[in-house]
């Protein structure tokens, strides 16, 4: 069970697009709200109204800050769950086989009647994608909300994670990587997507999309700097206050 | 990494077990009668159980750790389950035979000795495989563990001699390993900005964190409270569990007395030693958190 399928008829999984996303943390909500009431156990909360509430999330959003030398800084908001990787560690390393990839999808899964909540495969994720509930002891993460993408008593266009229907920004795309002709290879090929930490080789199946080009954040893009020169020589009332107090 | 008890205790009486039943296997100590080689015989077996059940008390669902037997394909923990198993059985028996019936049987003897040290080596393969945790992803965290076996056993089998070389070795390959791992993160290659593939954006910083609270991941994987006295630590450490108990043995006839002293100081080290193992150890997550 733990050995790692050779390959994988699909590989489904998302795209996230670092330019596009707001950081509204909707999919981290609509995520936790699918989850708790559909595959496996709850998410639980512990003392959630409490002065130290801790959670299981599958589904998290970083705010970061990039900033060049001399330019101004861009924030980056993150959001990061499951990437399904194709040579995922936290399969391999299960001592009970309850951490699997599925060979029909690739989707990375735990049974959680197996588990036996040892830690282990949170340990061997790079990502921080796995969390053991404390309530239930047994690790969850993020399913591709399996049970919504094949389940057939919901209309259609819901048959998706909860988290990319619910992305009011639209920064979030699910579909198949192993078909080049796919929304998300097209739109991961032309935007450059990009591996989380592909030094580690992991091989995610989730990609990220970085922010586009701005221009006050690249020295060679400056199109405000001409603008906010001529401040420098406003006339009127405030360039004549300006040339006064200069001289005083 | 969050320096758990229960880990703690695991790696360390396992690993002092084992190297006993390492000896034992090998006909060391020279004893005979029953009481004296039952004695040494449940020392052996009892550590490696206790640290063995020790193990299961961080588990979430320890009812079903039965199951960890099964995937010894790819999984050192489940072939470290299996390994500790038949160790304590194959040496259950050749106990029994040279206490109750002073049959020594050396061939089996030999079996629970390999047994023993294969067990321990995978002990270590289960910190050594993290590629996540790069102080642990070397060699030296398998060499460090079964010269920890072997020194610790070697003391409690009354190996006075050869203890006291073992220690003088894994002295000089704990300093060794501290001082790799201080180098280990940074050249692993890793960084805020790989982690989150902002590279050609410049300098990446934590502006906000997910939650203002806390969680599992920070839990489990950031230590940073701890890792304050590390130094004083190392130091207190290398003192107690090698440098100390070596010079005693090789500068002076250990008697009997001396030497349970000597192992009392040589385990204090080894909890110090653990704990730091633990605590020292950074876990790449901590990337996306900006902190280690």
């Amino acid at each position: 069970m733990t050995q790692l399928p050779t390959f994988t008829k699909k590989k489904l999984g998302l795209v996230i697009d670092l330019d596009t996303c707001v950081g509204c943390h909707a999919c981290v909500i609509s995520c936790k709200e699918w989850n708790t009431t559909s595959y496996g156990a709850p998410l639980s909360d512990v003392d959630a109204y409490g002065e130290n509430p801790v959670g299981t999330f599958l589904n998290r959003v970083h705010t970061f800050e990039a900033k060049q030398e001399g330019c101004s800084a861009q924030t980056v908001h993150f959001p990061k769950s499951c990437l399904h990787c194709e040579d995922a560690p936290c399969v391999t390393v299960c001592p009970t086989g309850a951490s699997y990839k599925r060979e029909e999808d690739g989707i990375v899964l735990v049974n959680e009647d197996h588990c036996i909540g040892c830690g282990l495969c949170a340990w061997a994720c790079p990502y921080g994608a796995r969390e053991l509930d404390k309530v239930e002891g047994v690790m969850k993460k993020c399913t591709l909300c399996v049970d919504r993408i094949y389940n057939e008593n919901i209309p259609e266009e819901d048959r998706v994670p909860s988290c990319v229907k619910t992305c009011p920004a639209g920064a979030r795309h699910f579909g198949d990587f192993a078909d080049p002709t796919s929304n998300v290879s097209i739109l991961s090929a032309a935007r450059g997507g990009m591996d989380l930490m592909p030094e580690i080789g992991t091989k995610p199946v989730n990609k990220y999309l970085p922010p586009r080009p701005k221009a006050d954040v690249a020295p060679e893009l400056d199109v405000l700097g001409p603008l906010l020169a001529q401040d420098e020589t406003t006339g009127g009332f405030i360039g004549w206050l300006d040339r006064t107090l200069e001289k005083l | 990494m969050h320096p758990a008890p229960s880990v703690i205790i695991f790696t360390a009486l396992s690993g002092l077990g084992f190297g006993l039943i390492f000896w034992m296997g090998l006909g060391l100590p020279h004893i005979s009668g029953m009481v004296v080689t039952s004695v040494f015989a449940l020392m052996g077996l009892g550590l490696a159980t206790i640290g063995l059940l020790a193990s299961t008390f961080h588990l979430g669902n320890p009812q079903r750790a039965w199951r960890a037997l099964s995937q010894w394909r790819t999984s050192w923990l489940s072939r470290e389950g299996i390994l500790a198993v038949l160790t304590l059985a194959v040496f259950f028996v050749y106990a029994c035979l040279w206490a109750f019936l002073d049959m020594r049987i050396a061939p089996l003897g030999w079996l629970s000795s390999a047994l023993a040290m294969a067990t321990v080596y995978t002990t270590s393969m289960i910190y050594a495989q993290m590629k996540t945790v790069p102080r642990w992803n070397t060699v030296l965290t398998t060499v460090l563990f079964l010269l920890y076996a072997a020194a610790g056993g070697a003391l409690l089998a009354a190996q006075m001699h050869l203890a006291g070389v073992l220690l003088a070795l894994l002295a000089v390959v704990q300093v060794l390993a501290w001082k790799q791992g201080d180098g280990a993160f940074a050249s692993a290659g890793h960084s805020i900005e790989t982690a989150t593939g902002l590279t050609g954006l410049g300098k990446v910083r934590l502006l906000e964190k997910p939650h203002s609270g806390t969680n599992y991941l920070m839990k489990e994987m950031i230590h940073v409270v701890g890792r304050k006295h590390a130094a004083k630590l190392r130091v207190i450490s290398i003192l107690l569990v090698a440098i100390l108990p070596a010079t005693f043995i090789l500068l002076s006839d250990v008697g009997h007395w001396a030497g349970l002293v000597i192992v009392v100081v040589h385990v204090a080290g080894l909890f110090a030693a653990r704990w730091l193992f633990f605590a020292e150890a950074e876990h790449v997550v901590g990337l996306y958190y900006d902190q280690r």
